[in-house]
């Protein structure tokens, strides 16, 4: 999923100090799941701006709504009208959500509530950590299924650096060095002779990218 | 008798290492690898070593190709894309420079600068078999040089490497850099011979040059500081002892270095000495070592 972390209050605050009608538009996917951007968020953000608003002495009218997808015009359309009433959108989508809320309704402002960071799953202890780079070409198949693009600082594949200290990474010992988690993988996998052979350099992706469905 | 023929000739081979500083005064550095040129076969200029801004090291290696020193040119993946690798790498030859030792480099977040963008489009592997494609007379994408270099490569390997996962993927990654081309290896710092020992005998299958590290200690707190923070250099607790109760700090450290140069001797192809700012004392090293 996409993980997105919710952008410090003052900030939003201060993005949202023109504006008087405020629809907060929540996210039900990605961020919903991980627990930044979905219709909880979007109750806690609007009672905080109606709190903030009534210190300052400055009326505000906030709306909330969520959405299934931001991402998908057909979520968006529904809106539509209810939309119309406020001043501005706060988006609490990834910058995908984002984007396209503010396309398809043109004429009104809408404003960022999120900071995107990257694509991830939960480790189960209440943290998402990135998994993919999302770089367009995968070699999880040589790495057993963890990817050093993404996993690895330095995003190198073919085998570490020297920089690991204690099975963690030199840039930070929050992090396991992904190509010990590839070799221990590997092992039990039964697949080490994957590892040998040298794995020729990526083409680097160039934005913005595209898919065309294919029929 | 240069680097590369120094190596083919069977000799115990020995390199050193200059590090630029942060700045354009270079005296300090001429004059260390003045008193060093007679008792080395080549002398490594590090690239923006551990992440932090400085002289870069074609030019310092330049400056050394034209007082008699072979250097070898370290080159990092961290600062360059695969255009300005290949563009220094044909700049380097046609400044004299003949030997290179390709790198993955420091993480930017470790140095100075730790805002900068780490670059690593190549990995130290793909790195070599671009210089090997240099060499045949085209660049990466297959386009024909006019004019080609004929550069000697080399790689570094971690021996010390803390787990036995880590060791095998250094292992690993060893071999795949054979195979793109490396023609000789030069390891982290070594303290623990023994340790050393296994790992020669582990890759003796390889048949590649291998030049062990020696880091001159200087003192008992940087021993505990490198074996804190230095991925893959330990010092045993007996040579922190050494240092700590000594009167005559360069004595000793001096004489530990060649005791492990001494031990190396038949383990491997030569030294690589990381002196760290004590190069002045890299001749009594190899003469305490009896080289």
């Amino acid at each position: 999923m996409i993980v997105a972390e919710i952008k410090p209050f003052a900030e939003i605050k201060d993005m949202l100090q023109d504006y008087n009608k405020v629809l907060i538009l929540g996210c039900g996917s990605c961020v919903t799941v991980c627990m930044s951007g979905g219709e909880k968020q979007v109750e806690l953000s609007a009672s905080s701006l109606r709190m903030a608003r009534k210190i300052e002495g400055k009326e505000i009218t906030v709306g909330e709504r969520t959405i299934l997808r931001q991402c998908d015009p057909e979520f968006i359309d529904r809106i539509n009208e209810e939309a119309a009433r406020y001043d501005a959108i706060l988006s609490m989508a990834c910058g995908a959500g984002v984007q396209a809320v503010a396309e398809r309704l043109g004429s009104i402002p809408v404003l960022p509530a999120m900071n995107t960071t990257f694509i991830g799953v939960s480790n189960g202890q209440g943290m998402w950590v990135e998994v993919c780079a999302g770089c367009g070409d995968c070699i999880l198949d040589k790495t057993g299924g963890i990817c050093p693009v993404a996993r690895c600082a330095k995003s190198l594949i073919n085998g570490p650096c020297g920089g690991s200290q204690g099975g963690r990474c030199e840039v930070s010992k929050d992090f396991a060095c992904v190509w010990q988690q590839i070799y221990t993988r590997m092992g039990k996998l039964k697949l080490l002779h994957f590892l040998k052979g040298v794995t020729r350099p990526k083409t680097k992706p160039v934005h913005p990218r595209r898919m065309v469905e294919k029929i | 008798m240069v680097f590369r023929d120094a190596l083919d000739s069977g000799k115990f081979l020995i390199t050193a290492e200059v590090g630029p500083i942060k700045g354009t005064e270079i005296a300090g550095l001429l004059e260390d690898a003045e008193l060093i040129k007679e008792k080395v076969d080549a002398i490594n200029v590090t690239d923006l070593q551990s992440s932090v801004m400085r002289l870069g090291s074609m030019a310092v290696c330049h400056i050394l190709k034209d007082r008699g020193i072979d250097p070898i040119f370290q080159l990092t993946c961290r600062d360059r894309n695969r255009l300005a690798l290949q563009s220094d790498l044909l700049s380097a030859w046609v400044l004299g420079i003949r030997n290179v030792l390709a790198l993955t480099g420091d993480h930017t977040t470790l140095g100075d600068h730790p805002e900068a963008m780490p670059v690593f489009d190549l990995d130290s592997v793909s790195l070599l078999r671009v210089i090997g494609r240099l060499n045949e007379g085209f660049d990466m994408a297959g386009n024909q040089l006019k004019g080609s270099p004929d550069f000697f490569p080399g790689a570094v390997v971690n021996p010390g490497a803390d787990n036995e996962a880590a060791l095998e993927m250094q292992i690993i990654k060893m071999e795949r850099k054979i195979e793109a081309g490396a023609r000789f290896f030069q390891t982290q710092g070594i303290f623990d011979l023994d340790l050393f020992e296994r790992f020669i005998k582990r890759i003796e299958g390889l048949k590649i040059p291998v030049l062990g590290g020696v880091i001159l200690l200087k003192s008992a707190g940087m021993a505990r500081f490198m074996n804190k923070n230095v991925a893959g250099v330990f010092v045993p607790e007996p040579l922190i002892k050494e240092m700590e109760e000594t009167k005559d700090k360069v004595k000793t450290s001096v004489k530990i270095a060649a005791e492990l140069i001494k031990g190396m001797k038949h383990l491997c192809q030569g030294v690589h000495i990381m002196a760290i700012g004590w190069e002045k004392r890299v001749p009594m090293v190899l003469e305490e070592a009896g080289l």
